[in-house]
């Protein structure tokens, strides 16, 4: 029959590349910088410490590469990783969002605590996370940095945070307000026995982590073109309705206006630390 | 009826009822004493029902009420000897806040507040209510100054929040609300601090880092206000009514979260009815605060305003996460 004449040519099957196949295609061989539109490859990048070697923007970094950018090789063991957050107000859809970000991130909460060294100086340190709901302050986060001020306090080692936050986390109301007093009330605690606070903003530090901890560094420092700030941009040009300056809560912003010691890139960070550090370290007899 | 309440309006117009039936009886010549009678039973449970399932976003209305008692009312109200004091010494006088000395019932104490205005000229001058950094600046500085004379510091909150404006950013509001929470920790004098209007966000807790933390029944205290959550949340500022009930801003709720010590009821239908009778129930308060503060020796009053802090949040363990999901 001329049927069967047609079937029989007919492949009855379709080539799909294999799993294995398809994560062989090379993916995030370049970067582009968002600043200066011009391109890296993402290897040299983040040899560079995520800095962009043409113009010199600083892109985003996540708690473990910051940790791999100033502490000492094999130097941090995580405090607390293992806290996670409830929905205390039972707010709706708060646990997914939450969940979606533990599966993306691989984290717990916005903030990873631990000891680590710099520079073979022993210190506690907090970084915060921009990935896992853009760095925002609930309850973990606010009880975490406290326990990780008392473990500075209990240790008498320093005591350096980098801040990267949207703020108080919303979902949690005015128990993530009053994680901006637990932090600070903390600090001064930490503060009255002479310990040594060092704050570090990063883009972006605003709102309840602007108005706290961030700002209250025995030494305040902040990456280059970092946003920092307390009201959002937006909301402040609606009230005023008057143009901003371009560099309104920038770095350079907060520089010019007696809020930061220093604005330090990312590349003399290390450099820059171990000398504060060695200046606060205890003195020894000097011989004169 | 200017300032009144859609929820109220059964309440009012019963009333009215009432008091028609109590003008005709006097012109005419019928005894209706037995119904006004049952009608003001009627209006007894009503008001009881009403008032006793207000609304999150009821109150909201209440707290925003442009007659709603504010910290100069309650001061004339508490204190003897009130002298103002004003200025931060570094760049000017705020007047969205008010302090000064003043004798509580004989004790000499400093008081601090948010103050709101009245009219729109006075809310102009005082930017209705909404600091700048100076503001709580100026605040600290009678803090120190209180802690340095041992006088027990009272709070009184009530502000929108933090003022959001080029010029507050430029003289670093965050740093100056960062200041306040970070050196309240350290007073060793008695801070009671009670939410009598709106709190809103880091322009509020920058006066409530206290040993007690007392809220007027109906007023709140928030991260953020109902509005911009919601246009946050949900980009749509329409939506407040809705983040309002999900914020968890009420004193009943923030007494069960741990963020408050106690409640202070509220005149029926809110403190802007009889601001007398409001501020002899703070009064009340305030006397079994002080009385339990001014017994604690210094130390144990720092100890006990970190412990409290300490405690506020809830957070769990991921072993103890996963056996309960």
């Amino acid at each position: 029959m001329l049927k069967d004449f047609f079937t029989k040519s007919k492949k009855k099957y379709a080539t799909i590349p294999s799993e294995n196949g398809k994560q062989e295609v090379p993916e995030g061989i370049l970067t582009k910088c968002p600043n200066c539109k011009k391109i890296m490859y993402s290897k040299e990048c983040i040899k560079n410490l995520k800095v962009c070697s043409h113009c010199g923007y600083h892109h985003p970094m996540n708690s473990q590469e910051r940790i791999d950018s100033f502490l000492d090789e094999q130097s941090f063991q995580e405090l607390n990783g293992d806290m996670v957050s409830g929905n205390p107000l039972q707010f709706p859809g708060y646990e997914d969002k939450l969940e979606k970000d533990r599966q993306k991130t691989n984290l717990n909460d916005a903030v990873k605590t631990g000891i680590g060294k710099v520079s073979g100086m022993k210190v506690v340190v907090a970084i915060m996370d921009p990935t896992f709901r853009m760095g925002s302050m609930g309850s973990v986060v606010g009880e975490k940095i406290t326990r990780a001020i008392e473990k500075a306090h209990e240790l008498s080692v320093p005591f350096i945070i980098f801040t990267a936050s949207g703020g108080a986390r919303m979902q949690e109301g005015a128990l993530s307000l009053m994680q901006m007093a637990k932090t600070s009330v903390a600090l001064k605690r930490l503060s009255d026995q002479g310990g040594l606070f060092i704050s570090i903003m990063t883009h972006p530090t605003t709102g309840g982590v602007s108005a706290s901890f961030a700002s209250l560094g025995d030494y305040n420092f902040a990456e280059p073109g970092a946003l920092i700030g307390f009201a959002g941009k937006r909301v402040i040009e609606q009230t005023i309705r008057e143009e901003l300056p371009e560099d309104f809560q920038t770095s350079e912003f907060q520089l010019k206006h007696g809020q930061l010691d220093a604005i330090i890139s990312r590349s003399e960070l290390k450099d820059q630390l171990t000398t504060i550090l060695d200046i606060h370290q205890p003195k020894g007899v000097v011989e004169w | 009826m200017v300032g009144e309440f859609q929820f109220e309006k059964p309440i009012l117009e019963l009333k009215q009822k009432i008091s028609d039936l109590k003008d005709f009886t006097k012109s005419a010549e019928v005894d209706l004493s037995s119904e006004i009678e049952k009608l003001e039973i009627r209006l007894t449970k009503l008001e009881k029902d009403i008032y006793s399932n207000i609304t999150p976003w009821d109150r909201v209305q209440i707290a925003r009420h442009p007659n709603r008692p504010t910290t100069l009312d309650y001061i004339s109200r508490l204190f003897t000897d009130f002298f103002e004091c004003h200025g931060d010494r570094t760049f000017g006088d705020d007047e969205a806040i008010v302090g000064g000395i003043a004798k509580f019932k004989g004790l000499p104490i400093t008081i601090i507040g948010h103050q709101r205005g009245k009219d729109t000229k006075e809310n102009i001058r005082r930017n209705f209510g909404m600091p700048h950094p100076e503001g709580y600046r100026k605040a600290l500085r009678l803090m120190k100054q209180a802690d340095k004379f041992n006088r027990p510091i009272i709070c009184f909150i009530d502000t929108k929040g933090a003022y959001p404006g080029k010029s507050a950013e430029e003289r670093g509001q965050s740093e100056a609300i960062a200041r306040n929470l970070f050196e309240m920790g350290g007073f060793t004098v008695p801070i009671v601090c009670i939410v009598i209007g709106e709190g809103g966000s880091g322009g509020a807790l920058a006066l409530g880092v206290g040993n007690h933390i007392f809220m007027l029944e109906n007023s709140t205290y928030s991260v953020i206000s109902p509005e911009g959550a919601a246009s946050i949340l949900w980009k749509d500022s329409g939506q407040a009514k809705k983040a309002a009930e999900s914020m968890k801003i009420t004193a009943p709720d923030l007494k069960k979260l741990k963020v408050i010590d106690d409640i202070i009821p509220e005149v029926k239908g809110g403190a802007h009815k009889d601001v007398d009778e409001q501020a002899a129930e703070i009064e009340k308060v305030l006397v079994r605060s002080l009385k339990e503060l001014t017994m604690m020796d210094k130390e144990a009053l720092v100890v006990h305003r970190y412990e409290k802090f300490k405690n506020i949040g809830e957070v769990s363990f991921l072993k103890d996460y996963i056996e309960v999901h």
